[in-house]
């Protein structure tokens, strides 16, 4: 676990060096499961141009939040939205990983529904995040943004060769525990898989961490485990997520994780400080460096996916 | 007849002063007893709270994050979405050991020991 925790500081050391060099954004590349840094420029357009198809996940837009340091969440949506629509090849959809709103409110729904139709974009695929399915087990989010495939909301898709797997794990949360798919979802994701063959791309995605990222912050599902020994068999596994406002990944055989920026604000490196709310104290004008959108191209005969971070600016 | 309309009346009176004793009693003890429970750092402060029977417990959410207060085994009603400086209360009427926790954040976990 230190080494693991070594690599991401190293990771986040030389991402923020390249947001020195490039201030825009840093383009991720996988290669042979390690991600290497690269600041955004004429690579990135030659990465583009081999990409067989590209898609963009957003996370934690938080619509209703409205303290420091971020007054005005919906915008700070709409921007990483125009960052979308400014990218050089349309992607072909998004994932938004969840925390849509900040208290499931029905108007913060509807604040959303209306932002996201500014993205110049044919789909988006949603999954809930906790603060998604208070009061009501996220009634309100699934007749909304559900995909209506399963009763427990998870869902699956193919894109051009790569499988797609939105997975949920912020209901029936037990006291004392993390984030849990449950027995159902965890029987139904083997089926689901059980016909692929391992030469498969996959992609999984779920809002809160499917690996122990730091679990006395709650930044873990108890029983991920049990779906990571599904997912071994194959060559390829990105599994995306959000919850934790900021980057981290980890390498682990074929599975490479990564957790998003938030589009509203901040949270705190693992164990830095009290607890994992808002970073409230940030410098003047250095908010819009805390948040972004990701940007995934897939390259068609390749193991990998390219996969950018990108920042406000 | 004369015996039995009286010994019902007796017992509306009975009836009449069980209601009122304990109602004089929760009254009283809303007004002598409530302690607080701050939610702060995504955590209970404090974590363990032994209280007497009827007393009022009053959480009250500190962080900028929601917290929700839900009931380990479904002994009392949870909470809305506590928002920063909202807070909920559950009166305590029978003895007995309490665990709850954040239904959002469910690593936050505290009891309420009733005595």
């Amino acid at each position: 676990m230190q080494n693991e925790h070594d690599n991401e500081i190293s990771g986040r050391r030389q991402f923020l060096k390249c947001m020195a060099w490039a201030g825009a954004g840093t383009l991720w590349l996988m290669k042979g499961g390690v991600l290497h840094a690269q600041s955004l420029g004429d690579g990135a357009v030659a990465s583009a141009k081999d990409a067989s198809f590209s898609f963009v996940q957003i996370s934690d837009s938080h619509i209703g939040f409205h303290k420091a340091p971020n007054m005005d969440v919906a915008e700070t949506l709409r921007a990483s939205l125009a960052q979308v629509n400014a990218q050089s090849t349309r992607p072909d959809f998004l994932l938004h990983t969840g925390d849509l709103t900040h208290l499931s409110k029905p108007e913060e729904f509807d604040t959303l529904s209306g932002l996201m139709r500014e993205a110049r974009t044919s789909r988006v695929f949603y999954v809930p995040g906790e603060h998604d399915v208070i009061g009501d087990n996220g009634a309100e989010f699934f007749r909304r943004f559900g995909e209506r495939q399963q009763a427990g909301g998870w869902y699956s898709f193919d894109h051009h060769g790569v499988h797609f797997v939105g997975l949920i794990n912020v209901l029936n949360l037990k006291a004392g525990g993390l984030g849990s798919l449950g027995a159902e979802q965890l029987a139904w994701l083997k089926k689901d898989l059980a016909s692929l063959s391992a030469e498969t791309p996959l992609v999984v995605f779920a809002h809160m961490p499917l690996w122990p990222l730091y679990p006395s912050w709650g930044w873990g599902t108890d029983d991920s485990a049990e779906a990571m020994t599904y997912l071994r068999r194959f060559g390829s596994v990105s599994v995306l997520n959000g919850h934790i406002h900021q980057i981290q990944q980890k390498v682990e055989g074929n599975i490479t994780f990564y957790t998003a920026r938030s589009t509203a604000y901040p949270q705190p490196a693992p164990g830095v400080g009290p607890g994992p709310g808002p970073m409230k104290d940030l410098p003047p004008g250095a908010l819009h460096h805390y948040l972004g959108i990701r940007d995934v191209r897939h390259v068609q005969g390749k193991q990998v996916l390219a996969v950018t971070d990108e920042v406000l600016t | 007849m004369k015996i039995t309309a009286s010994r019902w009346l007796l017992g509306v009176m009975c009836v009449a002063a069980s209601c009122v004793q304990p109602a004089l009693a929760a009254s009283a003890a809303a007004t002598a007893h409530t302690s607080q429970i701050d939610i702060r750092n995504f955590a209970f402060a404090p974590k363990t709270l032994t209280v007497p029977v009827g007393t009022r417990v009053v959480w009250t959410n500190r962080d900028d994050e929601p917290h929700v207060i839900v009931s380990a085994g479904a002994l009392f009603t949870s909470s809305h979405a506590l928002d920063t400086s909202d807070s909920y209360a559950v009166t305590f009427s029978k003895p007995g050991t309490y665990a709850y926790f954040c239904s959002i954040h469910p690593m936050m976990v505290g009891s309420i020991i009733v005595q």
